[in-house]
């Protein structure tokens, strides 16, 4: 297969959705300013009992793992050698620099004090066994080696030829590293919760949390990489990768098999899968989660249905639901501090996340058309 | 090559397995003991009447503010102090519980019993196994848990983490902080203890070390019901002894046990789970987590095997494309 070179795409960068965009950014920045001089209990609805909101679960955790595109091409392409999918690894990456970026703008806009973040990586201070610790030093360290990694676009954009000839020879080691980072923390955003032992349900709360993070970011990975494929082919008017995303769509089955074989051997060896049929919220999301988990697994097992546009785009979805809900069910509705307690987003919480989303958008249109991300247009 | 790629999934499927490893019986991270200094708190719901001076006093002593849970027209004075429950500006409480008519005092059906409710100083913390910057510590003599504001990033883990929700944090300030209850151990220099202990009128809270508190605790346990007992006033040692009537115990000191063991000793006549207090395994969570942190962790070992194996693979695979 002949490799096509990424090229900017060019175009406007000013649109009509980059307008509607630019609106929520800015009501973000107001409310963002609001919370910096009133305090956190200004803007939203946290208490005591919830201090982590929609800003840890969705920024950061459930955000984190769609910006797993980067980490699950590296995988394949680097670590198993499936060279056939190069093309899609710049532009998976540069939307894992985005989403684990803005992830950490959320999360310096979440802590309390935020001026003494660095006591981090103070020796007096770094506690060594708190998985927090972990968290925190290798999400921030991976976005720093994200921006490395992609750097090879803005070199071969404004052409420094010996930087770049320095870099590939370099690259290896921060494609290696970008590929342990992920392993530990996506795992670990799992084991955060695992310290608040009786206060997370039991059907989510389980010795094998890591792993069930782990594996389901990988495949939240490769289904964010099949969705934006879909997402700009549509919004660009080019021809989707189809052959090479139904190739891509065939390893996702036998992960998520894992995934869904652990989940439920845990439950009924602990005797709480029972909790499943109680009714209620918690035992209702439990429902949604699986069923968004095991309707795609059931789809993407057959090739035909592989090869199907609407199919590959249909299961995307639906594996990217899934495991956004199984995060907002780990670390909200499943969390429980006590009798009393309740927590629902407020509107400035939710604007302030929209106008992240909106921003990180924004920045991606930017790179495409001005950086060679995306791979060139066949002509045939 | 295929050869070196089973290699890296060997690496990869191992630390697969260090991951899953959580049910071993053995934990990697062995149980904290109490330290050798222990100080603590008992307090026995039975004798306690509900009179929140410990409340006040904790208040007074920690410079802590009023808080005005309800305020009417007819409160605006701004002098009444109600908070309902722990919060940043409440580090110590007097709940009461309440059932059917609530005649009889200690009973559980058609009756009611008071609770005090402040930070347990576990034996092993959770928020102190949770904090990143070491901003909460135990003190490795006295036991007690005490936050360091010039550490804390505010991230509010140890809120998460703490089984009896007590880290409090000031969402409503720019500058925020954890707050706590820290056994007043700004006072012990003095020579003083902690103020709601010092204050209550009937023995009802209790300071002394936790050897002493567990073994009048225990003592209680066998006294007969209905028949009059000196209970020591302040201190455990204390010289002034009040006798009182004694009700009937729930025949569980709780704390003793309860997340790994606390300094913060309990006894009551209704059950511990009415008055709010969660019922916990004897193993801490920080001991539960921490043992797998160090598994996955060990050394380094995994981690670095693992980078080893994907650094080798990766060059391999690019190496081949030039």
């Amino acid at each position: 297969m002949i490799e096509n070179k990424p090229e900017p795409i060019g175009g406007k960068i000013v649109t009509k959705p980059f307008l509607v965009f630019s609106l929520f950014a800015v009501i973000a920045v107001f409310l963002i300013i609001k919370r910096f001089i009133f305090g956190i209990g200004s803007v939203t609805h946290l208490s005591d009992g919830y201090p982590w909101g929609i800003w840890i679960a969705y920024d950061v955790v459930v955000g984190t793992a769609f910006a797993c595109g980067g980490y699950a091409m590296a995988l394949l392409v680097y670590v198993f050698n499936k060279g056939e999918f190069h093309p899609l690894v710049r532009p998976a990456l540069l939307a894992s620099m985005f989403g684990y970026t803005l992830a950490g703008i959320s999360i310096f806009i979440d802590v309390g004090r935020y001026w003494q973040a660095y006591n981090l990586v103070l020796p007096q201070f770094s506690q060594l066994y708190s998985v927090m610790f972990e968290v925190a030093l290798c999400v921030s360290t991976y976005i720093i080696v994200l921006w490395i990694e992609f750097t090879p676009a803005f070199l071969e954009k404004f052409k420094k030829e010996r930087l770049q000839k320095i870099m590939s020879r370099a690259a290896f080691i921060f494609i290696a590293i970008g590929v342990l980072l992920p392993t530990m923390h996506q795992s670990s955003l799992g084991l955060l919760v695992y310290i608040a032992g009786q206060k997370v349900s039991p059907l989510w709360q389980t010795n094998f949390i890591a792993l069930l993070f782990l594996i389901s970011a990988i495949t939240m990975g490769f289904s964010i990489v099949i969705f934006e494929s879909f997402v700009s082919a549509m919004a660009l008017k080019r021809e989707p990768e189809t052959t090479l995303l139904s190739k891509l769509s065939a390893y996702i089955p036998p992960l998520l098999g894992i995934y869904i074989a652990v989940r439920f051997w845990d439950l009924v060896g602990r005797g709480k899968l029972e909790l499943a049929l109680t009714g209620g919220l918690e035992a209702n999301m439990f429902i949604l989660e699986n069923l968004l988990y095991i309707i795609p697994t059931i789809i993407l097992l057959s090739p035909i249905n592989r090869s199907k546009p609407r199919m590959l785009f249909i299961s995307a979805i639906l594996m990217l639901l899934a495991g956004a809900v199984y995060r907002f069910n780990v670390f909200l509705i499943g969390f429980s501090p006590g009798p009393g307690w309740h927590y629902f987003p407020s509107f400035s919480e939710i604007m302030i996340t929209l106008g992240i989303i909106s921003i990180e958008i924004m920045a991606y249109m930017v790179f495409i058309k001005k950086l060679p991300v995306l791979p060139s247009i066949r002509h045939t | 090559m295929d050869i070196k790629r089973r290699d890296f999934l060997k690496v990869a499927v191992g630390s697969g397995f260090l991951l899953a490893a959580g049910e071993s019986p053995v934990y990697a991270r062995p149980q904290k003991k109490m330290p050798p200094n222990a100080v603590g708190i008992l307090y026995d719901s039975t004798i306690c009447i509900g009179c929140k001076v410990c409340q006040f006093a904790c208040k007074k002593y920690n410079k802590m503010p009023v808080e005005h849970t309800f305020r009417p027209p007819e409160m605006a004075d701004r002098l009444w102090d109600n908070p309902t429950d722990l919060s940043d500006k409440t580090l110590n409480i007097i709940k009461a519980y309440k059932h059917g008519t609530g005649e009889t005092k200690n009973t559980d059906t058609d009756g009611f019993a008071f609770i005090k409710r402040h930070c347990m100083h576990c034996v092993d913390p959770a928020c102190v196994s949770a904090c990143p910057v070491s901003a909460l510590k135990k003190d490795p003599q006295n036991g007690v848990v005490s936050y360091n504001k010039d550490a804390c990033i505010g991230c509010r883990y140890c809120q998460i983490a703490c089984p009896f929700n007590i880290p409090k944090f000031e969402f409503d300030k720019a500058f925020p902080q954890i707050r706590k209850c820290q056994l007043c151990d700004h006072r012990f220099a003095e020579g003083k203890y902690s103020a709601c202990c010092e204050f209550c009128p009937t023995g009802a809270s209790i300071f002394g070390p936790v050897i002493e508190l567990l073994k009048e605790a225990k003592k209680r346990l066998t006294l007969t019901l209905g028949e009059y007992y000196e209970y020591p006033v302040a201190t455990v040692d204390s010289k002034f002894k009040l006798p009182q009537k004694v009700s009937a115990y729930i025949n569980h000191i709780y704390g003793e046990k309860e997340g790994g063991g606390a300094q913060y000793l309990l006894l009551s006549g209704v059950p511990f789970d009415k008055l709010g207090l969660p019922i916990l395994s004897e193993i801490a969570d920080a001991q539960r987590t921490e043992s797998i942190q160090r598994t996955i962790y060990y050394k380094m070992i995994a981690p670095v095997t693992l980078l080893a194996g994907l650094l080798y693979a990766v060059y391999r695979n690019t190496k081949d494309k030039e």
